[in-house]
Protein backbone atom coordinates (compact mmCIF):
# COMPACT_ATOMS: atom_id res chain seq x y z
CA UNK A 1 0.00 0.00 0.00
CA UNK A 2 0.83 3.73 -0.56
CA UNK A 3 0.96 6.33 1.67
CA UNK A 4 -2.35 6.78 2.34
CA UNK A 5 -4.24 4.75 4.93
CA UNK A 6 -7.67 3.67 5.25
CA UNK A 7 -9.36 2.96 8.11
CA UNK A 8 -11.50 -0.14 7.52
CA UNK A 9 -14.79 0.95 7.49
CA UNK A 10 -14.31 4.56 7.53
CA UNK A 11 -17.06 5.85 4.68
CA UNK A 12 -17.14 9.60 4.43
CA UNK A 13 -19.11 9.84 1.67
CA UNK A 14 -20.80 7.02 2.32
CA UNK A 15 -20.13 5.50 -0.99
CA UNK A 16 -20.68 1.91 0.15
CA UNK A 17 -23.97 2.35 1.86
CA UNK A 18 -27.34 3.77 1.37
CA UNK A 19 -27.20 7.76 2.25
CA UNK A 20 -29.76 7.86 5.02
CA UNK A 21 -31.20 11.03 3.79
CA UNK A 22 -30.80 11.17 0.26
CA UNK A 23 -31.63 7.66 -0.69
CA UNK A 24 -35.12 7.13 -1.84
CA UNK A 25 -36.67 4.30 0.85
CA UNK A 26 -37.33 1.75 -1.55
CA UNK A 27 -33.79 1.89 -3.23
CA UNK A 28 -32.05 -0.81 -4.07
CA UNK A 29 -28.28 0.70 -4.42
CA UNK A 30 -25.81 2.32 -2.99
CA UNK A 31 -24.61 6.17 -2.56
CA UNK A 32 -28.05 8.20 -3.30
CA UNK A 33 -29.89 4.76 -4.30
CA UNK A 34 -28.83 3.75 -7.36
CA UNK A 35 -30.35 3.83 -11.04
CA UNK A 36 -33.41 5.97 -11.05
CA UNK A 37 -36.56 4.26 -11.83
CA UNK A 38 -36.99 3.37 -15.73
CA UNK A 39 -39.71 5.93 -16.33
CA UNK A 40 -37.35 9.03 -15.16
CA UNK A 41 -34.43 7.29 -17.63
CA UNK A 42 -37.06 6.93 -20.56
CA UNK A 43 -38.09 10.39 -20.09
CA UNK A 44 -35.13 12.31 -19.55
CA UNK A 45 -33.16 10.88 -22.44
CA UNK A 46 -36.71 11.16 -24.38
CA UNK A 47 -35.52 15.14 -23.27
CA UNK A 48 -32.16 14.64 -24.92
CA UNK A 49 -33.45 13.49 -27.85
CA UNK A 50 -36.03 16.91 -28.32
CA UNK A 51 -33.28 18.81 -27.59
CA UNK A 52 -30.85 17.33 -30.04
CA UNK A 53 -34.32 17.70 -32.65
CA UNK A 54 -34.40 21.69 -31.75
CA UNK A 55 -30.82 21.87 -32.45
CA UNK A 56 -31.13 20.02 -35.60
CA UNK A 57 -34.37 22.83 -36.10
CA UNK A 58 -32.26 25.52 -35.18
CA UNK A 59 -29.72 25.08 -38.17
CA UNK A 60 -32.67 25.55 -40.20
CA UNK A 61 -34.04 28.46 -39.10
CA UNK A 62 -30.53 29.83 -39.35
CA UNK A 63 -30.62 28.75 -43.11
CA UNK A 64 -33.75 30.49 -43.40
CA UNK A 65 -32.95 33.39 -41.58
CA UNK A 66 -29.59 33.66 -43.67
CA UNK A 67 -31.75 32.77 -47.04
CA UNK A 68 -34.72 34.93 -46.47
CA UNK A 69 -33.91 37.80 -48.50
CA UNK A 70 -32.56 35.62 -51.77
CA UNK A 71 -35.90 35.59 -53.76
CA UNK A 72 -33.73 35.59 -57.26
CA UNK A 73 -36.52 37.90 -58.55
CA UNK A 74 -39.48 35.89 -57.70
CA UNK A 75 -42.10 35.71 -54.65
CA UNK A 76 -41.37 37.25 -51.41
CA UNK A 77 -42.29 36.38 -48.38
CA UNK A 78 -44.50 39.05 -47.92
CA UNK A 79 -46.53 38.57 -51.34
CA UNK A 80 -46.89 35.03 -50.31
CA UNK A 81 -48.14 34.91 -47.14
CA UNK A 82 -51.61 34.64 -45.39
CA UNK A 83 -51.80 35.35 -42.23
CA UNK A 84 -55.10 34.47 -41.80
CA UNK A 85 -54.28 31.09 -42.20
CA UNK A 86 -51.36 31.06 -40.09
CA UNK A 87 -53.19 32.20 -37.37
CA UNK A 88 -56.04 29.17 -37.76
CA UNK A 89 -53.14 26.69 -38.05
CA UNK A 90 -51.42 28.13 -34.60
CA UNK A 91 -54.95 27.83 -33.14
CA UNK A 92 -55.08 24.23 -34.41
CA UNK A 93 -51.74 23.06 -32.94
CA UNK A 94 -52.23 25.33 -29.89
CA UNK A 95 -55.72 23.46 -29.05
CA UNK A 96 -53.85 20.17 -29.86
CA UNK A 97 -51.13 20.72 -27.23
CA UNK A 98 -53.67 21.62 -24.91
CA UNK A 99 -55.79 18.59 -25.85
CA UNK A 100 -52.66 16.22 -25.39
CA UNK A 101 -52.14 17.98 -21.72
CA UNK A 102 -55.64 17.11 -20.98
CA UNK A 103 -55.17 13.70 -22.16
CA UNK A 104 -52.01 12.50 -20.02
CA UNK A 105 -54.35 14.01 -17.40
CA UNK A 106 -56.91 11.30 -18.45
CA UNK A 107 -54.25 9.21 -17.89
CA UNK A 108 -53.63 9.78 -15.03
CA UNK A 109 -57.03 8.77 -13.82
CA UNK A 110 -56.39 5.85 -15.50
CA UNK A 111 -59.94 6.89 -17.15
CA UNK A 112 -60.07 4.87 -20.80
CA UNK A 113 -63.05 6.78 -22.37
CA UNK A 114 -61.93 10.64 -21.38
CA UNK A 115 -58.37 9.16 -22.67
CA UNK A 116 -59.72 7.96 -25.52
CA UNK A 117 -61.56 10.72 -26.63
CA UNK A 118 -59.08 13.63 -25.38
CA UNK A 119 -56.17 11.48 -27.62
CA UNK A 120 -58.88 11.40 -30.72
CA UNK A 121 -59.82 15.48 -30.28
CA UNK A 122 -55.55 15.86 -30.24
CA UNK A 123 -55.65 14.00 -33.18
CA UNK A 124 -58.37 15.70 -35.28
CA UNK A 125 -56.82 19.18 -34.42
CA UNK A 126 -52.90 17.95 -35.45
CA UNK A 127 -54.75 16.82 -38.69
CA UNK A 128 -56.19 19.74 -39.35
CA UNK A 129 -53.19 22.21 -38.76
CA UNK A 130 -51.46 19.55 -41.55
CA UNK A 131 -54.10 20.18 -44.12
CA UNK A 132 -53.92 23.58 -43.40
CA UNK A 133 -50.44 23.30 -44.18
CA UNK A 134 -50.58 21.17 -47.08
CA UNK A 135 -53.06 23.30 -48.53
CA UNK A 136 -50.86 26.49 -48.50
CA UNK A 137 -47.64 24.29 -49.80
CA UNK A 138 -50.04 23.30 -52.82
CA UNK A 139 -51.48 26.94 -53.50
CA UNK A 140 -47.13 28.10 -53.71
CA UNK A 141 -46.52 25.36 -55.60
CA UNK A 142 -49.69 26.27 -57.91
CA UNK A 143 -48.75 29.74 -57.78
CA UNK A 144 -45.01 29.35 -59.03
CA UNK A 145 -43.58 29.46 -55.58
CA UNK A 146 -42.42 25.79 -55.23
CA UNK A 147 -39.24 24.33 -53.32
CA UNK A 148 -37.14 24.59 -56.34
CA UNK A 149 -38.07 28.51 -57.49
CA UNK A 150 -35.24 30.12 -55.04
CA UNK A 151 -33.00 30.16 -52.33
CA UNK A 152 -35.74 31.45 -49.78
CA UNK A 153 -38.42 29.22 -50.99
CA UNK A 154 -35.88 26.11 -50.74
CA UNK A 155 -35.23 27.10 -47.25
CA UNK A 156 -38.87 27.57 -46.44
CA UNK A 157 -39.98 24.38 -47.56
CA UNK A 158 -37.21 22.30 -45.84
CA UNK A 159 -37.80 24.23 -42.17
CA UNK A 160 -41.59 24.29 -42.18
CA UNK A 161 -42.18 20.95 -43.67
CA UNK A 162 -39.66 19.32 -42.15
CA UNK A 163 -42.04 20.24 -39.20
CA UNK A 164 -44.69 19.36 -40.85
CA UNK A 165 -42.99 16.14 -41.23
CA UNK A 166 -42.76 16.04 -37.73
CA UNK A 167 -46.60 16.80 -37.24
CA UNK A 168 -47.07 13.70 -39.71
CA UNK A 169 -44.63 10.94 -37.34
CA UNK A 170 -46.41 12.35 -34.21
CA UNK A 171 -49.64 11.55 -35.70
CA UNK A 172 -49.26 8.14 -36.47
CA UNK A 173 -47.52 7.75 -32.83
CA UNK A 174 -50.80 8.81 -31.68
CA UNK A 175 -52.51 6.41 -33.27
CA UNK A 176 -50.61 3.79 -32.56
CA UNK A 177 -50.62 5.04 -28.53
CA UNK A 178 -54.82 5.16 -28.80
CA UNK A 179 -54.47 1.30 -30.07
CA UNK A 180 -52.50 0.80 -27.06
CA UNK A 181 -54.30 2.07 -24.67
CA UNK A 182 -57.55 0.04 -25.85
CA UNK A 183 -55.57 -3.12 -26.06
CA UNK A 184 -53.03 -3.16 -23.12
CA UNK A 185 -54.52 -1.20 -21.22
CA UNK A 186 -52.73 1.37 -18.54
CA UNK A 187 -49.38 -0.82 -18.14
CA UNK A 188 -46.76 1.14 -17.30
CA UNK A 189 -44.66 0.88 -20.08
CA UNK A 190 -47.37 2.00 -22.05
CA UNK A 191 -47.85 4.90 -19.91
CA UNK A 192 -43.92 5.52 -20.70
CA UNK A 193 -44.30 5.99 -24.35
CA UNK A 194 -47.39 7.94 -24.15
CA UNK A 195 -44.92 10.22 -22.09
CA UNK A 196 -42.66 10.53 -24.89
CA UNK A 197 -45.07 11.46 -27.16
CA UNK A 198 -46.60 13.85 -25.29
CA UNK A 199 -43.30 15.44 -24.62
CA UNK A 200 -42.72 15.35 -28.13
CA UNK A 201 -46.05 16.92 -29.50
CA UNK A 202 -45.63 20.15 -26.77
CA UNK A 203 -42.17 19.96 -28.32
CA UNK A 204 -43.56 20.28 -31.89
CA UNK A 205 -45.83 23.03 -30.74
CA UNK A 206 -42.58 25.05 -29.14
CA UNK A 207 -41.25 24.90 -32.00
CA UNK A 208 -44.18 26.35 -33.93
CA UNK A 209 -44.21 29.34 -32.32
CA UNK A 210 -40.71 30.05 -33.30
CA UNK A 211 -41.93 29.19 -36.82
CA UNK A 212 -44.97 31.47 -36.77
CA UNK A 213 -42.43 34.31 -35.46
CA UNK A 214 -39.79 33.94 -37.36
CA UNK A 215 -41.39 33.23 -40.61
CA UNK A 216 -44.74 34.00 -41.29
CA UNK A 217 -44.91 37.62 -39.03
CA UNK A 218 -41.46 38.67 -39.00
CA UNK A 219 -42.11 37.73 -43.10
CA UNK A 220 -45.38 39.42 -43.52
CA UNK A 221 -43.61 42.71 -42.26
CA UNK A 222 -39.83 43.17 -43.33
CA UNK B 1 -27.03 0.06 9.10
CA UNK B 2 -26.91 3.00 11.48
CA UNK B 3 -30.69 2.95 12.22
CA UNK B 4 -31.34 6.49 11.10
CA UNK B 5 -35.02 6.32 9.39
CA UNK B 6 -34.51 7.24 5.66
CA UNK B 7 -36.45 10.67 4.27
CA UNK B 8 -37.91 10.19 1.00
CA UNK B 9 -36.54 12.77 -0.98
CA UNK B 10 -34.25 11.12 -3.22
CA UNK B 11 -36.39 11.20 -6.02
CA UNK B 12 -35.95 13.33 -9.38
CA UNK B 13 -38.74 14.33 -11.61
CA UNK B 14 -38.85 13.50 -14.82
CA UNK B 15 -39.54 16.14 -17.94
CA UNK B 16 -43.22 15.97 -18.28
CA UNK B 17 -44.21 15.09 -14.69
CA UNK B 18 -45.96 17.72 -12.49
CA UNK B 19 -44.62 19.09 -9.37
CA UNK B 20 -46.36 17.70 -6.23
CA UNK B 21 -47.69 21.49 -5.87
CA UNK B 22 -50.53 20.50 -8.38
CA UNK B 23 -51.33 17.31 -7.72
CA UNK B 24 -54.63 15.45 -8.98
CA UNK B 25 -57.36 16.02 -11.65
CA UNK B 26 -57.82 19.91 -10.50
CA UNK B 27 -54.45 21.00 -10.18
CA UNK B 28 -53.79 19.51 -13.28
CA UNK B 29 -56.38 20.88 -15.38
CA UNK B 30 -55.89 24.83 -13.73
CA UNK B 31 -52.20 24.29 -14.82
CA UNK B 32 -52.89 23.54 -18.31
CA UNK B 33 -56.03 25.74 -18.25
CA UNK B 34 -53.75 28.58 -17.05
CA UNK B 35 -51.22 27.18 -19.68
CA UNK B 36 -53.55 27.74 -22.30
CA UNK B 37 -54.40 31.15 -21.29
CA UNK B 38 -51.18 32.55 -21.45
CA UNK B 39 -50.37 30.51 -24.66
CA UNK B 40 -53.70 32.33 -26.48
CA UNK B 41 -53.20 35.70 -24.83
CA UNK B 42 -49.11 35.89 -25.68
CA UNK B 43 -50.21 34.39 -29.10
CA UNK B 44 -53.26 36.71 -29.91
CA UNK B 45 -50.93 39.36 -29.02
CA UNK B 46 -47.97 38.72 -31.77
CA UNK B 47 -50.58 38.57 -34.65
CA UNK B 48 -51.97 42.14 -33.66
CA UNK B 49 -48.23 43.41 -33.50
CA UNK B 50 -47.58 42.67 -36.39
CA UNK B 51 -50.78 43.74 -37.91
CA UNK B 52 -51.20 47.04 -36.11
CA UNK B 53 -50.09 50.21 -37.50
CA UNK B 54 -49.85 52.40 -34.41
CA UNK B 55 -46.30 50.77 -32.88
CA UNK B 56 -43.22 52.18 -34.11
CA UNK B 57 -42.57 49.93 -37.06
CA UNK B 58 -38.68 48.82 -36.81
CA UNK B 59 -39.47 48.02 -32.88
CA UNK B 60 -41.90 45.45 -34.11
CA UNK B 61 -39.62 42.48 -34.92
CA UNK B 62 -38.39 42.99 -31.72
CA UNK B 63 -41.48 43.02 -29.86
CA UNK B 64 -42.39 39.67 -31.89
CA UNK B 65 -39.13 37.93 -30.68
CA UNK B 66 -39.60 38.95 -26.74
CA UNK B 67 -43.67 37.52 -27.09
CA UNK B 68 -42.36 34.05 -28.72
CA UNK B 69 -39.36 33.78 -25.79
CA UNK B 70 -42.00 34.52 -23.49
CA UNK B 71 -44.28 32.01 -24.80
CA UNK B 72 -42.00 28.86 -25.60
CA UNK B 73 -41.35 29.78 -21.59
CA UNK B 74 -44.77 29.57 -20.96
CA UNK B 75 -44.93 25.93 -23.09
CA UNK B 76 -41.90 25.03 -20.80
CA UNK B 77 -43.36 25.98 -17.60
CA UNK B 78 -47.17 24.90 -17.97
CA UNK B 79 -46.72 22.00 -20.91
CA UNK B 80 -43.61 20.27 -20.08
CA UNK B 81 -43.39 20.85 -16.65
CA UNK B 82 -40.04 21.45 -16.80
CA UNK B 83 -39.74 24.54 -13.45
CA UNK B 84 -37.23 25.47 -11.18
CA UNK B 85 -38.18 22.74 -8.86
CA UNK B 86 -35.24 21.07 -7.05
CA UNK B 87 -35.76 17.88 -8.70
CA UNK B 88 -35.97 19.49 -11.98
CA UNK B 89 -32.29 20.45 -12.27
CA UNK B 90 -30.96 17.57 -14.69
CA UNK B 91 -33.80 18.56 -17.16
CA UNK B 92 -33.07 22.41 -17.02
CA UNK B 93 -29.58 21.92 -17.69
CA UNK B 94 -30.32 19.88 -20.43
CA UNK B 95 -32.67 22.54 -21.83
CA UNK B 96 -30.19 25.03 -20.50
CA UNK B 97 -27.34 23.21 -23.09
CA UNK B 98 -29.51 22.98 -25.98
CA UNK B 99 -30.87 26.59 -25.85
CA UNK B 100 -26.60 27.26 -26.00
CA UNK B 101 -26.39 25.42 -29.02
CA UNK B 102 -29.46 26.55 -30.53
CA UNK B 103 -28.28 30.54 -29.66
CA UNK B 104 -24.82 29.62 -30.83
CA UNK B 105 -26.33 28.12 -34.52
CA UNK B 106 -28.70 30.63 -35.28
CA UNK B 107 -26.63 34.06 -34.31
CA UNK B 108 -23.81 32.97 -34.98
CA UNK B 109 -24.82 31.78 -38.65
CA UNK B 110 -26.52 35.18 -38.80
CA UNK B 111 -23.51 37.61 -37.82
CA UNK B 112 -20.39 35.46 -40.28
CA UNK B 113 -23.13 35.52 -43.26
CA UNK B 114 -23.78 39.24 -42.38
CA UNK B 115 -19.83 40.37 -42.21
CA UNK B 116 -19.39 38.22 -45.26
CA UNK B 117 -22.01 40.47 -47.36
CA UNK B 118 -20.97 43.25 -45.92
CA UNK B 119 -17.67 42.26 -47.21
CA UNK B 120 -18.09 41.04 -50.43
CA UNK B 121 -17.59 43.18 -53.66
CA UNK B 122 -20.69 43.71 -55.84
CA UNK B 123 -21.42 41.35 -58.91
CA UNK B 124 -21.44 44.04 -61.05
CA UNK B 125 -17.77 45.63 -59.54
CA UNK B 126 -16.44 42.08 -59.89
CA UNK B 127 -17.86 41.43 -63.61
CA UNK B 128 -15.61 44.94 -64.28
CA UNK B 129 -12.74 43.58 -62.72
CA UNK B 130 -12.53 40.32 -64.53
CA UNK B 131 -12.83 42.19 -68.20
Amino acid sequence: MSGATIRAGHDPYRIGHRHPELAAPDSTGHGEGGPAPQRIVVAYGFWIFLLSDIVMFSAFFATYAVLHGNTAGGPTAQQLFDLRNTGLETIFLLASSFACGIASLAVEQRNQMFTQVALLITGLLGLGFLLLELREFHNFILRGAGPGRSAFLTAFFTLVGCHGLHITCGLLWLGTMMAQFLAKGFRPYVERRFMCFSLFWHALDIIWVAIFTLVYLIGKIT
Amino acid sequence: MTGETPVPNGYDTAPGDRYEDTPGLAGGLRTYLLGLAFATALTAASFWIATANFIYAPAIPMALVVLAIAQMGIHIVFFLHITTSPDNTNNVMALAFGVLIVCLVIFGSLWIMAHMNHNMMPATALMRMQQ
